[in-house]
């Protein structure tokens, strides 16, 4: 790893002046995929601002009867509450399902959709459940226009994800097919029956999660594995790598639609 | 009876040290003045190397030297070697490249030492490497195995088609008049895939010259340090082998992948110098792990049964293109050769067999032996296409492998293929297994996996292999460089505890274990009072180290022969102390007694004597410490069957494995638990092979595999609980405890037996690894699959 400044802001309002001043400045929550880019010396950052002590961006509470996750919150922390699992229990399944213990109790929320790695699991929660993105700016966006390209998000260069907030849909659940190398997603697929209308999101296919707009018009007419069965997923801009070619993701999406829409219910 | 003697289940006496983290690892050792070392790797598979500028490298901070290819050459070091010498068909010696220390005018991998840059601190040596200049004039790199005969490029000059060898095995002629009167003829091709070893703890390095005794010190991570010594001293040119100290502390898992003689240990014993005599450190990264370490298999073989109308086996026929890397590694050579086509034979009386193999150099990694070396690419191979006739014959696996058994009364059986195995009962092993696993019960098991959706399957695999490495005079014959004995010395000391110094290395295995069992059975002296050193050729005798599973089977009766010696002179001791003549001694559970009566003196008795020679027979040497060397008269053939069974899902083409059972005959087992263990790992190695590693590289010769996002390591949760036996032992007649070896076993015989069962599964075979992707294709195009569906 290359010299860097350290800091460790014990506010959200230091953070962000911290980050306002220091344009070359990274920020690091939970470390994941940060702290192995330093260490291979792939990024060379000026300086290192670590969130990890800012009490406000932690927590989960109900809010509007879904769900508001500080952006520091850890994903062992979402797997294991009482309350996710009674309000969005899909969540809950999710963040599970990410990594290993050890990432699942370092790696966080806000680190997750910030970095927006293709083939993460909680961009697909996000933009699945209709979620609404928090920033140090005021701004909320929509899970829909936060993801915008392969590593890409609508964040500005100074602007922090504080919180996620979820709202709690009719059903929902979330079925990967994990890369069994790295154990991120080939395919993952959250399926939501929300008040706005079915959402499906596909992560890992793609270079970015992606609405499977298709899917959701079929389930709409019918909230039915013949449903899924009867719509042909486009494999043109699905990815084609080492691991799996854009046909068998294709295929694997419509293989993990069903599975998600038979844990659902 | 000695507690914890041969045959307890003891704990493992090292385990409390590794698992508490009080191992002492080469990265765990740091010397005073101690500089580190960063090597400069080649991004490119294949270049020239125009001009290297080392003043901007020079000028940083800490920095104490750049050393290059130029250097090596100044200082006249001599290249790294391969010591098995194959033979071509014509006679002709294998062809090899140069492979210096740092690399001279060209680059061969990505990943190959180009120069060393020697700081104060590893981040300043991390910042002036990066910084120093490096021309290079890309050339076409020879990435695959399947286009480096004839390509235009070539890995090295002087070696046309990039060909290092065309070598055979057996008659030719036999196996041609069995196919001309075959009945049937099962054809098949085959990939072994490419590994990388991923021993837990990387390679690491301190070279150290004392400029006061003008003598060396190398710290680092082997399985045999001696071999370093001597490898360095006599070939490379660095130190004289009498002057230099070869130490391998404790060593994080080797898998063969520390047997060799790499650039980067020598560099940094030759950089100390460079400095003046500062201790230099290289620890490898996981990155360079994967770059550099000798990886393993990488073969392509044609492979043809005969058979006649009954299913017996008339001969086999075998075409094997193996590929090399862009060096010859340390034993290179003898893996795809004498390590493998000796194995042909399998544990059938195939009559006659020929086999022929080709060596490439392309622009990869070098390869090299990796756990079973040569072995497993033989058992696989053969177990695949006896299942494979099984099927086109309509007969069941099982049975066609029973009919062509060697039976258990023809040893001493001698192959076509060299070998002579000396015992074996490979029907009790297939019984065994097929009881243990409910062989008869498979057809219920698989119609409730199909109501599951699911597709069940069940697969056999016989492996044997040759273990116990290596009767010297045998495979000098066959090209060694080297002679295959082992050492030993038992050194008593007054209070009566042992000192055990063997030539082997215990990276993992339990050797301070095992031989502490050993010595506390033959000498009935408590288990607890022996102590196993091993790793520093300052303090043990010179001996081979470990590999090829023959650490108990060739080390471990070196112990016996030192213990024997310690009971002969003990006898003489005894029968002085006790007024009788030694005739009358006799030894047992660590008393001499003069037979037929109750007179005795304990060993601790007999060796205080011996040191404190006051009342002592006349001319006798005082002192208990006897050393031993061992030659086995054969190599040692562990051999057994083990099934996997597994559950396809069709959708997904993820492979389950619901059971697996192992039952081997590894001879007499001196610690039934490690023994397991050791199947356990092997399992585990060889599933991996089977469903989940394998080396990618791109066409520009790129490894696309470089770490653990990419290449597939096995985790527990791919692997189900083991049902292992080890007890259907015939005892091994090479050695006097009768044992013949596990080390190994695991990664030869499971990955038929994994992807027989997926063959038997979904209805046709899928090349290794069977990941999820390569398994959905095949059941595509798999009518009993699509039936299932």
């Amino acid at each position: 790893m290359y010299a860097f400044d350290y800091h460790r802001p014990a506010s959200l309002a230091e953070a962000a002046q911290l980050l306002a001043g220091n344009p070359e400045a990274k920020l690091l929550a939970g470390g994941q995929t940060y702290i192995p880019t330093l260490k291979q010396r792939l990024a060379k950052p000026a300086a290192v601002i670590d969130l990890g002590r800012i009490a406000e961006l932690r927590g989960i509470r109900e809010e509007a009867g879904g769900l508001t996750i500080g952006a520091t919150t850890r994903h062992a922390e979402v797997a294991g509450s009482p309350l996710v699992e009674r309000v969005i229990p899909a969540l809950a399944a999710l963040a599970e399902g990410i990594g290993d213990p050890q990432v699942r109790n370092c790696g966080t929320l806000g680190g997750s959709i910030a970095n927006n790695d293709p083939a993460a699991d909680y961009p697909a929660a996000v933009v699945g459940l209709g979620a609404t993105v928090r920033t140090s700016k005021g701004r909320s966006i929509a899970g829909d226009d936060f993801f915008t390209g392969m590593f890409e998000t609508a964040l500005e260069p100074d602007e922090i994800v504080t919180a996620v907030h979820f709202p709690k849909p009719e059903k929902a659940a979330y079925a990967k097919f994990p890369n069994p190398a790295s154990r991120y997603a080939i395919v993952g697929v959250f399926l939501a029956k929300t008040a706005g209308g079915v959402r499906v999101a596909v992560t890992g296919a793609a270079p970015c999660v992606f609405r499977a707009t298709a899917l959701e018009q079929a389930l709409a007419q019918s909230w039915s594995a013949a449903a899924i069965d009867g719509v042909t997923i486009d494999a043109s801009n699905l990815n084609s790598d080492i691991h799996a070619q854009a046909d068998y993701r294709a295929h694997l999406i419509k293989v993990m639609a069903k599975r998600a829409l038979a844990a659902a219910g | 009876m000695v507690e914890k003697g041969i045959g307890a289940r003891v704990p493992r006496k090292e385990d409390l040290r590794f698992i508490t983290g009080r191992g002492r690892y080469t990265d765990d050792i740091n010397q005073p003045g101690q500089a580190y070392a960063v090597f400069v790797r080649s991004p490119h598979a294949h270049a020239r190397i125009k001009r290297i500028d080392k003043a901007p490298a020079l000028a940083m901070p800490g920095v104490l030297a750049v050393l290059d290819g130029d250097d090596v050459k100044a200082d006249g070091l001599g290249n790294l070697i391969c010591g098995w010498l194959v033979k071509s068909k014509d006679g002709s010696p294998m062809k090899m490249g140069k492979h210096p220390l740092l690399a001279q005018e060209k680059v061969r991998y990505v990943g190959d030492r180009v120069a060393v840059v020697v700081a104060e601190t590893p981040a300043q040596a991390k910042d002036a490497a990066e910084s120093l200049v490096v021309e290079y004039e890309e050339l076409e790199p020879v990435a695959e195995l399947d286009r480096a005969h004839g390509a235009a490029a070539l890995v090295h000059e002087e070696v046309a088609n990039n060909l290092c060898y065309d070598w055979e095995l057996g008659d030719k002629a036999a196996v041609e008049a069995a196919f001309a009167k075959a009945h049937h003829v099962t054809k098949m091709e085959l990939v072994n895939n490419r590994l990388v070893p991923n021993a837990m703890e990387p390679r690491a390095a301190i070279g150290h010259w004392d400029p006061g005794q003008d003598a060396y010190t190398l710290w680092l991570t082997s399985q045999n340090p001696h071999v370093h010594r001597l490898v360095i001293s006599a070939f490379i040119g660095i130190a004289p082998e009498h002057k230099l100290r070869v130490v391998a502390p404790d060593v994080g898992g080797g898998f063969g992948s520390k047997i060799f003689i790499y650039g980067e240990e020598c560099v940094v014993l030759w950089a100390s110098k460079k400095i003046g005599g500062r201790p230099v450190k290289w620890v490898a990264e996981r990155s360079e792990s994967f770059l550099t370490d000798a990886h393993g298999r990488d073969h392509v073989t044609t492979a043809e049964l005969a058979l006649d109308q009954e299913g017996n086996f008339l001969a086999l026929r075998v075409n094997t293109k193996a590929n090399l890397g862009a060096y010859m590694s340390t034993f290179s050579s003898c893996i795809p050769t004498y390590l493998y086509a000796t194995l042909l034979a399998g544990q059938y009386k195939t009559p006659a067999i020929y086999c022929d193999v080709q060596a490439y150099y392309t622009n990869t990694v070098p390869v090299d032996a990796y756990r079973g070396a040569g072995r497993p690419e033989a058992s696989f191979l053969i177990e695949t296409l006896v299942d494979q006739a099984a099927i086109e014959m309509g007969m069941d696996p099982a049975e066609i492998r029973r009919k062509n058994f060697i039976p258990k009364t023809a040893f001493p059986y001698q192959t076509p293929v060299a070998l002579v195995y000396d015992t074996g009962d490979y029907e009790a092993c297939l019984d065994e297994a097929l009881k243990l696993v409910d062989y008869a019960g498979f057809p219920a098991r698989r119609a409730e996996s199909e109501r599951r959706g699911k597709l069940r399957g069940i697969g056999i695999s016989c492996y044997i292999e040759a273990c116990g490495i290596a009767p010297s005079a045998v495979v000098g014959s066959l090209g060694a460089g080297v002679g295959l004995w082992e050492s030993a010395k038992v050194r008593f000391t007054h209070t009566g505890k042992v000192q055990v110094l063997t030539g082997t290395h215990t990276h993992g295995q339990g050797h301070e274990t095992t031989f502490s069992q050993l010595v506390a059975e033959k000498l009935g002296v408590p288990y607890e009072d022996v102590e196993v050193i091993h790793g520093d050729t300052e303090k043990t005798p010179v001996g081979m180290g470990t590999y090829g599973s023959r650490s108990l089977a060739v080390g471990g009766e070196a112990i016996v022969k030192a213990c024997d010696k310690i009971i002969a002179k003990g006898k003489k001791i005894a029968a002085h102390l006790l007024e009788a003549s030694e005739a009358d001694i006799e030894f047992k559970d660590g008393k001499f007694t003069v037979a037929g009566t109750d007179k005795s003196k304990t060993i601790g008795e007999v060796v205080f004597a011996a040191y404190v020679p006051h009342n002592y027979p006349a001319g006798l040497e005082p002192g208990m410490e006897e050393g031993a060397f061992f030659d086995p008269p054969n190599f040692t053939f562990p051999a057994g069957t083990y099934v996997c069974e597994v559950e396809v899902d069709p959708q997904t083409g993820k492979v389950d494995i619901v059971k697996f059972v192992a039952v081997d005959d590894f001879g007499n087992v001196v610690n039934p638990m490690i023994v397991e263990g050791q199947v356990h790992g092997g399992l585990v190695q060889g599933i991996g092979q089977a469903l989940l590693e394998g080396v990618r590289y791109d066409e520009s010769g790129q490894l696309l595999t470089g770490s653990y996002m990419d290449y597939c390591m096995p985790r527990a949760d791919d692997v189900p609980s083991f049902e292992v036996v080890t007890s259907r032992g015939t005892a091994c007649t090479s050695n006097s405890l009768g044992v013949k070896g596990c080390g190994e076993a695991g990664a030869i015989g499971a990955p038929a037996a994994v992807i027989n069962a997926i063959r038997n599964a979904i209805g046709v075979r899928v090349e290794m690894p069977a990941t999820p992707e390569r398994v959905w294709r095949a059941i595509q195009s798999s009518p009993l699959a699509k039936a299932a569906e």
